[in-house]
């Protein structure tokens, strides 16, 4: 992305957002068109991160919350009736305290706000965070047992994500379920059982959204100068695809491929 | 029509089309649903067509040319595909794909395009046009300056039409259908009659055109009766009215090979005929469906005999016949019928094409289902492109109008223009850069440029040589236009189209740019970077240094939006100050159809960083890979370029692949919508769009004969992949393809 526009740096951290780049055609990530703002940092390190560069947590470029809006709000006619604002990552959570302003502008305005998240993180502003200002919580259940899960993330203790899950359930709000499909590590019949098993009862999913593993990342690994760690893993086939989806339409009512 | 269908109105005591419409349109708010596939007499006579076509590809591009005969409306006997299989008539001469000579633009450039196929003009003819007659071509030579004729080589002027047809003027057709000719020739006769004294040189040449178009008319009707058409009274029904609207638009193209021959807005005209009949039990859907398939048929056999050196500028052998569909009534309700509907099916019956050259107008009240259908088409074919109708009805106050080639509107029967391809305003800022010198040549162009001093470029300095090079380039221009459609007029005259628009029209001139990103980009990279020239021993620019991040126009920033805004109304305001033919007003166009390739080779280095002989973007679009942000930001950098200061059009050609425009096919067609919505409602005028994968693209490089009718839009209209040259698929290619993930 381009360093355009440069900010001035300000020390009083909850108006500022630090900001790896910005997507304004964004269509895969939550409902319609939306404007996604992918912010820097992350506690993971997923084998499979398609984005290795946000993870790093200096780095990205800061932005007020003002200049951010304002961004936004020249996108605002594109999002039609469905779409709206995604703040994804990294990891966004890291930063709820500077989305709590951003959101509540947002929402002011009328427009629809989603955050994509691994959930890892559930403090006083999360919590504010999503109960007030976030339509649409798009969870990541990155692995449905704890050695795939730190196998994959490098971090021990999936049950947080799954805290989450059980928080945004109990406020009634809206949440989307996203998985990433790896043939032989992820894509497994008795992890999709298990996942859907776990959460059919779940309310609130509106849409379980698998993400098929691709490799459009890999580059970027090398680009940091980082082994890719999946570099023998291979695309899902289409009935690979197909299969995962039929045992998860057993438990959602609404299984996507995105 | 029966009598007692037709309600009476202004429109049945003069010629007044709109008025017509206005009483009798049904506009339609349903879904697609209604629509049937092709005929069988359709399916056949389109074989024979793509037959025809392949024989075409094989033969390098044209399938027959006719030597001997000048081509006017009533030149050549009957032809047909198929007789018993053709429900509408009429060739432009008696065989499919046959090209003719129009010589009145320029014999050289007949003999020229005959020599290239090996062949020769009939002897006579020849001699005749060698020793006797003056041509368009002829006449504008004579008048040319010196200045001009630099201008013109050194590729600061290109594409102007000075030796072919300048196209451009809608005829509306629609009135052949629902007057018939004798009454059009009573109106001009009329007209004829109030010309009177004094005879000043405006009356007599007035006078004299009127004259000529009512031989025209005469004319058609002698085309008509070659196919046992009585076209001297209006059409009784649905098959008449397309059949007569057909033969008016073939006479034109049977004359003239303007550029750009579009076709108006007859969809919606067509279809008061077609559901009064529907409704009457005369006409089946598939009937009805069968005319606008024919009919399309038709529009897209269309043919021009070309120079290979045309292509250059215009690629894919395009004619232009673009017709405009949908859009809104002042009064509110919508131009949307079932007909609209049944003319974006061609593309589904006939398969994809690039003509006719099928614009939607967009606007936000338009009906949902046909805004989900458009976009449906959009996706699957790539075939169409979409105006802003809102802001063309309001600031032109028509609603009543078609589109002229890409992105002109013209009032239709009202108003012309006077068309004149685009100049170069990358080369202009590097004759600011070059003490008014070629940066290729070193040949001096304009005057009065002083030499910047040595070391990083100095914005205000530049910006001041910058418009002194554009006000030079202006009045070129000025001059160069002036010339050519005095002469067109007096040789090249179009009497078959003027027959049919009002005497004495409005007449726009149609000034045009290309270069507009190369052109914001380097001026934002010297005033936000530091930008060093490296000059060759002549002291003319080669390359440029640049040091420090700049802003680039395509990403939604103001910082570098503002300065191409800025440069369009710029030069916009030098062309309004100068005096023009026929007293017609100026406009100015941001678009390039494929002339940007060719403008690229013919540019040296520019301060953006773009290498000597670099292709520029098409059109108002961001240059490749410099717009970092998403396609909508991309989408609003182009809104900013303000119609008011461009009115004859802003051109954008936008490509996403597939999967970014949505995961599932509905989320891409309510996507599409909304990024015509929200694109519309920031006052862009234009978008092409183009839903393709690359691979798609680069293997049809490869294997062009698997590919026989792959579209895809190009600035303002759309062409044939596979009839593209290699260095222009290659362009595209590199072009932005919007892919996020």
């Amino acid at each position: 992305m381009s360093s355009y526009p440069k900010t001035t740096i300000i020390e009083a951290t909850n108006t500022i957002l630090r900001v790896h780049s910005i997507e304004s055609l964004g269509t895969h990530d939550g409902p319609g068109i939306r404007t996604v703002v992918f912010l820097q940092g992350c506690k993971l390190k997923c084998v499979y991160c398609h984005n290795p560069d946000t993870i790093a947590m200096d780095g990205g470029e800061e932005y007020e919350i003002d200049a951010l809006v304002d961004r936004v709000l020249k996108m605002k006619p594109y999002f039609g009736k469905r779409g709206g604002v995604t703040v994804s990552g990294g990891e966004p959570l890291l930063q709820s305290k500077s989305i709590l302003p951003f959101f509540k502008r947002l929402k002011q305005e009328g427009i629809h706000t989603s955050i994509d998240t691994n959930g890892r993180i559930l403090n006083h502003f999360t919590k504010e965070l999503l109960d007030d200002y976030t339509d649409l919580v798009m969870l990541d259940i990155k692995h449905m047992t704890e050695e795939g899960y730190q196998a994959l993330t490098g971090m021990r203790n999936k049950e947080t994500t799954f805290n989450l899950a059980k928080y945004r359930e109990a406020s009634g709000k809206k949440m989307w379920l996203r998985y990433v499909l790896i043939p032989g590590l992820t894509n497994v019949p008795e992890l999709l059982h298990a996942m859907g098993t776990y959460f059919k009862d779940y309310k609130t999913i509106e849409r379980m959204e698998i993400l098929p593993y691709h490799q459009l990342g890999a580059h970027k690994w090398e680009a940091l100068g980082w082994e890719y760690p999946l570099k023998d893993a291979r695309e899902n086939t289409q009935e690979e695809l197909q299969a995962a989806v039929a045992i998860l339409k057993n438990y959602f009512k609404e299984v996507t491929l995105n | 029509m029966v009598k007692e269908q037709i309600k009476d109105g202004i429109w049945t005591k003069e010629v007044n089309v709109r008025n017509f419409i206005l009483s009798h349109i049904r506009p339609y708010h349903g879904t697609a649903d209604f629509l049937v596939g092709p005929s069988a007499r359709t399916k056949k006579l389109w074989e024979a067509c793509k037959a025809a076509m392949q024989e075409e590809r094989e033969n390098n591009g044209v399938r027959a040319i006719d030597t001997e005969t000048i081509s006017t409306v009533s030149a050549f006997d009957a032809g047909y595909i198929d007789r018993e299989n053709e429900v509408i008539v009429g060739l432009q001469t008696d065989e499919l794909l046959k090209r003719t000579m129009k010589p009145f633009g320029g014999f050289k450039v007949v003999q020229k395009a005959l020599a290239e196929r090996g062949l020769e003009p009939e002897q006579r003819l020849a001699e005749l046009f060698s020793k006797h007659v003056k041509t368009h071509n002829d006449g504008v030579f004579s008048a040319y300056t010196p200045e001009i004729k630099k201008y013109r080589s050194l590729g600061i002027l290109t594409g102007l039409p000075d030796n072919y047809a300048r196209g451009r003027l809608i005829g509306d057709y629609r009135r052949v259908a629902l007057y018939g000719i004798s009454f059009l020739i009573q109106s001009k006769l009329k007209d004829l009659e109030n010309l009177q004294s004094p005879m000043t040189d405006e009356v007599i040449r007035l006078r004299e055109e009127v004259s000529d178009q009512i031989q025209a008319l005469n004319e058609m009707i002698v085309l008509g009766e070659k196919y046992d058409l009585d076209l001297k009274r209006p059409a009784r029904n649905a098959r008449e009215a397309v059949q007569w609207t057909y033969m008016a638009y073939l006479a034109a193209v049977k004359e003239q090979d303007g550029a750009a021959m579009s076709l108006g807005n007859v969809s919606s005209f067509l279809d008061i005929f077609i559901e009064k009949d529907l409704e009457e039990g005369m006409l089946t859907e598939e009937e009805a469906q069968e005319l606008i398939d024919q009919f399309v048929m038709k529009l897209r056999v269309v043919r021009h005999l070309r120079m290979a050196a045309y292509d250059d500028i215009f690629a894919g052998d395009p004619t232009w016949v673009t017709e405009v569909i949908g859009g809104m009534l002042n009064d509110g309700r919508t131009k949307v019928t079932k007909t609209s509907y049944r003319f974006l099916n061609t593309l589904y019956n006939l398969g994809p094409s690039p003509e006719p050259n099928l614009t939607v107008l967009w606007a936000e009240s338009l009906p949902e289902n046909f805004k989900a259908y458009c976009s449906k088409v959009a996706i699957a074919t790539s075939s169409i492109q979409f105006e802003n109708d809102d802001l063309m009805r309001n600031l032109r106050g028509s609603d009543d109008y078609g589109i002229a080639c890409c992105v002109s509107h013209q009032d239709l029967g009202k108003s012309i223009q006077f068309f004149g391809a685009r100049t170069n305003l990358a080369k202009t800022l590097l004759l600011a850069l070059n003490e008014g010198r070629c940066e290729i040549t070193g040949k001096q162009v304009v005057d009065g440029i002083a030499p910047l001093e040595e070391g990083y470029l100095d914005y205000e300095k530049v910006m001041a040589n910058y418009k002194i090079a554009s006000k030079a380039v202006a009045k070129v221009y000025n001059d160069t236009m002036n010339i050519i459609h005095y002469m067109h007029d007096k040789y090249y005259y179009e009497r078959a189209q003027m027959a049919l628009i009002d005497t004495n029209p409005a007449i726009d001139i149609a000034y045009g740019v290309a270069g507009l990103s190369i052109l914001a980009d380097s001026f934002s990279a010297i005033k936000h970077a530091k930008v060093l020239p490296v000059r060759n021993e002549e002291g003319l620019t080669v390359d440029f240094k640049i040091e420090g991040d700049f802003p680039k126009y395509g990403n939604d920033d103001d910082r570098v939006d503002t300065l191409a805004a800025n440069a369009i109304a710029d030069f916009n305001y030098e062309l309004q100050q100068l005096p023009v033919y026929k007293n017609a007003r100026p406009t100015l166009s941001v678009l390039t159809i494929t002339s940007n390739v060719v403008y690229g080779k013919k540019t040296g280095a520019t301060p953006d960083g773009r290498a000597m002989g670099v292709p520029f973007a098409p059109g108002a679009n961001p240059m490749h890979g410099r717009d970092s942000h998403g396609a909508i930001a991309s989408l609003n950098s182009v809104a900013k370029i303000r119609y008011e200061d461009a009115l004859d059009g802003i051109s954008n050609t936008f490509s996403i692949v597939p999967k970014s425009l949505g995961a599932t096919e509905t989320d891409r067609t309510d996507n599409l919508v909304a990024i015509l919505d929200g694109y519309f409602s920031r006052n862009a005028q234009h978008v092409n769009i183009n839903v393709l994968n690359k691979e798609t693209l680069i293997d049809a490089m490869e294997r062009p004969e698997e590919y026989p009718q792959l579209t895809i839009r190009v600035s303002g209209y759309a062409v044939n992949f596979t009839k593209l040259t290699r260095e222009q698929q290659q362009e595209v290619i590199t072009r932005s393809f919007h892919e996020s993930m």
